[in-house]
């Protein structure tokens, strides 16, 4: 049975919706939330390269770079806030960060 | 091509459970470590997919430095994780509702997927073939010519969230001497004081 553009799009869908399956989950832990932002990222980058290997177009990879490329600054940004904010209040839960509600 | 779909499944399911592992694992760490899994998996869907220089960016990126990182925070901070996870029975079925209702649309949506001439003739840069350049030679040709600005805006992110992480987490504690190379040097001659002590009498 030949692999065909269809099963890396569905393996893609299909690792997208665990990321949201755990935002939805884990909608308490900062740590998780990030993961799975992760997890979407990669899904999208699969998306990318599946078509850019089906088209012939080398496109597809050059924006998987760059969406590589944010995805990592995004972790290290979202990673450091999260270490001032523990360091600041003791805590990482979601409900807890209302400091900007007025 | 029988090995390339059986190479193909073993990522995809290995991919996939991992993936569900991450988000409902009780232990933090260990999410980590399926998180690695997963970026692994996906590593290899991509060597299939003939993009070789990806599949290790991601090994480099992703398990070495994003991973990493994860694992590092998730063991620096003290936090009770069991407390986090209140709720997680609570969310399980409006969000397996969700799920499942997205997954059925993005496989329905990709399931007719076809691609038309006019979408294969329409390329913006095609890949040469195997024997013209690999991979990476092609990518290289791509974004050092035609993408170079935008990769140079990439490197300036990178910069940025570079700054920014040192600049959020750095922080000067208080009474930690250290040594002020600067003032040592420039200190002068009035620093040493030559005292004419008398003989026969204390200073």
């Amino acid at each position: 049975m030949a692999i065909t553009l269809t099963h890396y799009l569905t393996v893609a869908a299909i690792l997208f919706t665990i990321g949201i399956f755990g935002i939805f989950l884990n909608r308490k832990n900062v740590i998780i939330i990030l993961m799975s932002v992760e997890l979407m990222l990669l899904a999208v980058n699969i998306n990318l390269v599946a078509f850019s290997h089906f088209l012939g177009d080398m496109v597809g990879q050059v924006f998987a770079m760059f969406v590589l490329t944010v995805a990592a600054a995004e972790a290290a940004i979202g990673l450091a806030i999260l270490v001032v904010y523990f360091r600041n209040r003791g805590s990482i839960a979601v409900e807890d960060i209302n400091m900007m509600n007025g | 091509m029988i090995i390339q779909a059986i190479a193909f499944w073993i990522f995809a399911v290995v991919a996939v459970i991992s993936g569900i592992l991450v988000v409902a694992n009780r232990n933090p760490v260990y999410s980590v470590l399926f998180l690695i899994l997963t970026f692994f998996n996906a590593a290899g869907l991509f060597v299939l997919l003939g993009a070789e220089f990806l599949a290790m960016m991601l090994v480099v990126v992703y398990v070495g430095a994003v991973a990493v990182l994860f694992l590092f925070v998730v063991m620096m901070l003290d936090i009770n994780f069991v407390a986090l996870r209140q709720g997680f029975v609570r969310y399980l079925p409006i969000g397996a509702i969700v799920g499942v209702i997205l997954v059925a649309e993005l496989v329905f949506i990709f399931g007719g997927w076809g691609l038309t001439p006019a979408a294969t003739a329409a390329l913006g840069a095609p890949t040469p073939a195997l024997e013209q350049a690999t991979n990476t030679q092609a990518l290289g040709q791509l974004l050092y010519t035609k993408y170079f600005y935008l990769f140079q805006a990439a490197g300036m992110i990178l910069l940025v969230s570079m700054i920014g992480a040192i600049v959020l987490t750095h922080r000067e504690r208080v009474g930690v001497k250290r040594q002020r190379i600067a003032t040592q040097l420039e200190r002068g001659r009035d620093s040493v004081e030559i005292k004419n002590v008398p003989s026969g009498t204390g200073v």
